[in-house]
């Protein structure tokens, strides 16, 4: 059992260090939420400087070790995220690399990597939640062509993406799993419609998007026809082990923050509370260590995350509400107002139980999984 | 990073498992409960001769060098056994108490406001006088109430933290090997989500206490023990209450094994360092 770091890993370290305190300072103030052409230039821009400075392809060439170093610096250093990239970066640009052809790869990944297109995910439905291989988007073949009709839910950055990565369902009569095909699809094609979805935080982070007879070249498929259910799974990997390393920084630092808050207005002399945030403290220092473990487990097993990714989310999405709650605690009444630092945080930590594989979906995983209980229903 | 067992952990870890599945494997556990308060010298020996409670000193010394990584793994796997005695006092008195590394002297220790095994101890560290027996909850733990706890020593903390880690994984598999195997209905048991979810966050609370133990073990840092300390009690303490609840009705037999695990859970939930104190102690560091 080690925590300490070569010489490589410190030598890394310090590089990041040195030229984010270097350039964050030149960065223009960030867009409004409501912005979405501002966030996208913004995004895209943070994308281009990380490119020229030689860590665009920190999620996907580099150990999980260097990657985490990478998420834990720049969230400490306030850099911004990884915003209107994330699906490019982590999803389906991680696809095209292991899944593509020569001729896709050199298409799609250089854009990606250089910060000048935006991918979006089009993968659940309005029917298709948790139970995704039930996905009912229809793709039939036309010559050299897919003609996609069907709507998609929950994609982020839609209305300012040039692309989605697509799951269609190209045979209907084959089993579920089989008959999932993955597409590129560009989103300014005839017959793609973007209708904004407002959260319960009354932000539209999210979006449906409506696809009528849309004509997608079959030269933009990505693996073999009727396999993109394999081909997603590979994408889907890529989601966890390092996925929350910057949160979870955040939320140590949150922790700081509450403590601050509440001996400024005198909460602090509450036992109650203080006791909570002590034990959120115990919380969110065992997550970071259970990050760590995992990251390790997924270096000495070639890169591909263990089975940790699981029991980690489950425990941090659970813990990050608690946060949140807390938060409230030491706010009192002014925890109803909007403008109140936190408040909003609260609202958008009620998705982390749901979003990415619901916390029971993650349980009965898992029990079947890991430890090996008969399948349920 | 190379947070993980080396393959020296791992060997010393299936070699204090198998050594205590050898010794005091599960007839002996019971032949303990069915005996209280007696001590098994001969057994306490053959830990002192394994290197259990010289694990930690200098080799020059007549100890085994290692250090607490070590240490954490060796007392997860006897808190995993149920095995009795004053396991983490002898363990700290073997530098200072003749006899202790060898496990010809049994130490015991004031903790918490509480003394284990006042009676069979050979030494007592710390000031037991005016020590009142109780009838302890956990038959393989005899208990002495003393007036005034004093303050904890961060290394039993730790190693009550890595015993409580060996009940949270024990009575994780216990939950899943019931539900397995257990029918009703026609099928297993551990089919039926609700007990699927009871087992799956049995694992989620063990794994994330073994991360916060561990990792205290390499830093040694009271912030890090005090953490390591309240995961691993909600997680020795909560397990073993959801595997009783997985085993059903047998769950609440004295035969079954299940309670056995709770009332040591509880027991060492008590040592100082946990609850309020281990709180407290993370919210003092916070507020720095």
């Amino acid at each position: 059992m080690d925590l300490s770091r070569t010489p490589e890993e410190e030598e890394f370290r310090t590089r990041l260090r040195t030229w984010l305190a270097a350039v964050l300072p030149t960065l223009p103030a960030r867009p409004s939420p409501d912005d979405w052409p501002g966030r996208r230039a913004y995004d895209l821009r943070w994308q281009r400087m990380l490119y020229d400075a030689g860590y665009a392809d920190v999620h996907w060439d580099a150990s999980p070790t260097v990657r985490m170093i990478f998420l834990e610096e720049t969230e400490r250093a306030g850099a911004p995220y990884v915003g209107a990239n994330f699906v490019g970066l982590l999803h389906a640009g991680p696809t095209i690399a292991a899944e593509g052809t020569a001729d896709q790869r050199a298409r799609w990944l250089p854009p990606i990597l250089r910060g000048e297109q935006v991918w979006c995910q089009g993968f659940s439905e309005p029917d298709a939640g948790s139970d995704l291989a039930s996905l009912r988007t229809r793709a039939r073949r036309d010559g050299d062509h897919y003609v996609v009709t069907g709507s998609k839910i929950w994609t982020s950055h839609a209305e300012v993406a040039d692309w989605c990565e697509l799951l269609v369902r190209t045979d209907p009569a084959a089993p579920r799993h089989r008959g999932i095909t993955w597409l590129a699809l560009p989103m300014d094609a005839e017959g793609v419609t973007v209708r904004p979805l407002r959260t319960l935080a009354g932000s539209a982070e999210f979006a449906e998007v409506f696809l009528d007879e849309v004509r997608v070249p079959v030269a933009n498929r990505v693996g073999e026809e009727n396999d993109g259910w394999r081909v997603t799974m590979v994408t889907l990997s890529f989601e966890r082990g390092t996925a929350f390393v910057g949160e979870v920084v955040a939320c140590r630092r949150v922790l700081g923050e509450l403590a601050s808050a509440a001996r400024e207005n005198g909460r602090w002399d509450d036992p109650v509370l203080r006791r909570r945030l002590g034990r959120l403290d115990a919380e969110f220092r065992a997550l970071w260590r259970l990050t760590q473990w995992n990251v390790s487990e997924a270096e000495a097993n070639g890169g591909v995350p263990g089975v940790g990714g699981s029991v980690f989310k489950l425990r941090y999405s659970h813990a990050r509400q608690e946060l949140y709650d807390a938060a409230a605690e030491v706010l009192g009444p002014d925890c109803l107002d909007l403008d109140r630092p936190w408040v909003l945080d609260r609202l958008s930590s009620l998705s982390y139980t749901i979003a990415a594989g619901t916390s029971q979906i993650q349980r009965g995983i898992v029990a079947e999984r890991i430890l090996g209980l008969p399948r349920g229903r | 990073m190379r947070f993980r067992l080396t393959d020296d952990q791992r060997a010393l870890r299936a070699g204090v498992r198998d050594l205590l599945e050898r010794r005091f494997g599960r007839e002996a556990l019971r032949a303990a409960v069915a005996v209280p308060g007696r001590l098994d010298r001969a057994l306490w020996r053959t830990l002192g001769e394994a290197g259990f409670f010289a694990l930690r000193l200098p080799e020059a010394d007549g100890g085994v060098g290692l250090g607490l990584p070590e240490a954490v793994l060796a007392f997860e796997e006897a808190g995993r056994a149920l095995l009795p005695g004053p396991l983490v006092a002898t363990h700290l008195a073997a530098g200072g108490v003749p006899g202790a590394a060898r496990g010809e002297t049994v130490v015991a220790a004031v903790d918490g406001g509480l003394v284990e095994w006042l009676e069979a101890a050979d030494v007592v560290h710390g000031d037991a006088s005016g020590a009142v027996p109780l009838r302890s909850v956990d038959p393989l733990t005899p208990l002495h109430r003393v007036p005034a706890p004093g303050p904890p020593d961060p290394v039993a903390v730790l190693l009550t933290a890595a015993e409580q880690l060996g009940t949270a994984g024990r009575v994780c598999e216990l939950a899943v090997q019931h539900a397995r195997t257990r029918e009703q209905f026609g099928r297993p048991v551990g089919a039926f989500q609700a007990v699927q979810h009871l087992c799956a966050d049995l694992l989620v609370r063990a794994e994330t206490a073994r991360a916060a133990v561990y990792a205290a073990a390499v830093t040694a840092d009271p912030a890090d023990i005090a953490a390591a300390r309240l995961l691993a009690d909600e997680a020795a303490v909560r397990g073993a209450r959801d595997c009783l609840q997985v085993h059903g009705g047998m769950g609440f037999t004295w035969e079954a094994d299940v309670h056995l695990h709770l009332k040591r859970a509880w027991v060492r939930a008590r040592r100082a360092g946990g609850s309020a104190e281990g709180e407290e102690l993370l919210a003092a560091a916070l507020a720095r």
